[in-house]
């Protein structure tokens, strides 16, 4: 077994439990990692060009399953499992549900591809380049292994509600807070509509 | 040789999850019948089964129309998504010790992650389609599949916390001496009516429901396409009966003693026999509630429960580590 990584600072402890292997990336692993990396890529550019509101949802989508591998890959197997359980299972589909009841159609796709032209991203985008620029510089400079084992979800449940439990708890406001919320506002809007008949009932 | 057999373990996952669906259309319409009081397909073959070929023949060369209102490319996209999503799924199905294609510490949130990923294939089936019925099929499928996955999720977590561990091997392991669906009795009652709606099956088969929106969100489909849609919803028949086995039901494991004799993978195959004519029961008995009745069903029964089940079972679990 080779001890030196193909990839400086990318390391993968048991990808796959049955092959107990342990510390580096195999060449076959490494692959992977790059094609997930690539898909990546291009589905987020796609995703962020599309007029069609859908097709670039389902970019994003497959942006966020191609993540999901490389989480996978690089030894955070629940990272993975939750990017694809909430991120790519809960909150895109509630993503898609908001665009079925807008029912944008022709009309949408035209006033997106007003928006998409080079007038109005040009500007940011060579912003971006500097900052993707500075963000190479910095990882060419990163020697040595990023993570040398997989986390298991026992570790990252006991890093949450160990050191990290006011993070937790505060979120957990933070989401209860948002619910209250939104039942408010859904409330009122349902007694505006019938409400005055059925409190006289 | 030992590499190898994964490989050769998902080919026939592959193969007999197609077979076993055409298949189980035949039965499901059979137990139909008898328990219903009627015949069913009867006429092909010993028993009807040449049904099966019958349909398949229709369905295969059936003229494969795309609207051309529709969405094209993902109206293509969407019934295949549901095939892939739910064999997936099967990747994780411990069937017998070592018989299984991979063991991940994360078996369980695999399984929920291809449940959540083929509710985009009714989502985007019902909207790629540009059809009043099929939109409203796919907002229905969205809300219904979300919520009910808050369910399906939490009512695992009792599973999990008495096992101490997401990989569904260990799970069935825990379950040597006592299957969890003695300690979980809530934990499977809910985790049964979500595995039905999140495979919309008859009763809660709202987004397709043919009294109101024709055929919901499989409307425009027709031929190969909607024979894929039906595969999907078998595949994930099957895929929470194994599921159902494997967290509730013991697994592999035998029911008695005497049993030890079997193969383990009999006795899983034979649960997973049992669950399905369960389904098929089900959807002879019960008839369809209204769309707000499955709502409110579970975010004011199903989620109490739920909640009340991971109370108890940490308590006791603390209360036998003495802790308290």
């Amino acid at each position: 077994m080779r001890k030196d990584p193909l990839i400086p600072g990318v390391y993968c402890h048991d990808l796959i439990q049955f092959n107990n292997r342990s510390g580096v990336l195999s060449m076959l692993e490494i692959v992977f990692f790059y094609i997930a990396s690539l898909v990546a890529l291009i589905a987020t550019v796609m995703a962020m060009t599309r007029a069609n509101a859908i097709h670039a949802l389902i970019y994003l989508i497959v942006s966020l399953l191609a993540v999901a591998v490389i989480f996978f890959l690089i030894g955070a197997p629940f990272a993975a499992a939750l990017e694809i359980v909430i991120y790519a299972g809960a909150i895109m589909v509630l993503f898609v549900f908001v665009i079925m009841m807008l029912n944008l159609g022709e009309k949408g796709d035209k006033q997106e591809r007003q928006w998409l032209s080079p007038s109005v991203w040009v500007g940011p985008a060579l912003l971006s380049i500097v900052l993707l620029a500075e963000l190479l510089f910095i990882i060419s400079d990163v020697n040595g292994p990023v993570s040398t084992s997989s986390v298991s979800p026992k570790a990252v449940g006991l890093s949450l509600f160990g050191p990290y439990v006011l993070a937790v708890e505060i979120s957990a406001m933070l989401l209860l807070a948002g619910l209250v919320g939104s039942f408010h506002l859904g409330r009122r809007y349902l007694e505006r509509d019938y409400g005055d008949e059925r409190g006289k009932e | 040789m030992a590499e190898l057999l994964p490989v050769i373990l998902a080919l026939t996952i592959l193969v007999s999850g197609v077979a076993g669906a055409a298949i189980l259309t035949w039965f499901e319409r059979r137990l139909l019948g008898v328990w219903q009081d009627r015949y069913g397909p009867n006429r092909l073959g010993p028993l009807g089964i040449g049904q099966v070929l019958a349909d398949m023949i229709k369905l295969l060369f059936k003229d494969d129309w795309i609207p051309p209102f529709s969405d094209r490319v993902v109206f293509i996209f969407a019934p295949t998504a549901i095939v892939v999503a739910m064999m997936m799924g099967f990747a994780v199905v411990p069937f017998a010790p070592q018989m299984m294609i991979i063991d991940v510490n994360i078996g369980l949130l695999f399984f929920l992650g291809m449940t959540s990923l083929a509710v985009y294939s009714v989502l985007l089936g019902g909207l790629a389609s540009n059809n009043k019925y099929a939109l409203l099929g796919g907002l229905r499928s969205a809300a219904q599949m979300v919520s009910y996955e808050v369910f399906m999720g939490l009512s695992l977590m009792g599973v999990v916390m008495i096992t101490g561990s997401f990989s569904l091997v260990d799970i069935v392991e825990a379950q040597a001496d006592i299957w969890f669906c003695f300690t979980q009795i809530l934990g499977l009652f809910v985790f049964v009516i979500a595995g039905i709606a999140e495979s919309h099956r008859l009763p809660f088969d709202l987004p397709e429901a043919e009294h109101e929106l024709t055929a919901g969100f499989h409307t425009e489909y027709g031929g190969m396409k909607f024979a894929m849609f039906m595969l999907g919803e078998y595949l994930g028949l099957m895929l929470i009966s194994c599921m159902i086995v494997t967290l509730f039901f013991g697994g592999w494991h035998s029911p008695i003693s005497l049993g030890d004799g079997l193969p383990p993978f009999f006795w899983f195959s034979f649960k997973t026999f049992v669950v399905i004519c369960f389904f098929v029961l089900l959807r002879a008995a019960i008839p369809r509630p209204r769309y707000d009745q499955l709502m409110s069903l579970g975010w004011k029964v199903m989620l109490p429960i739920t909640l009340v089940n991971i109370l108890i079972t940490g308590a006791v679990l603390l209360w036998m580590e003495g802790a308290v």
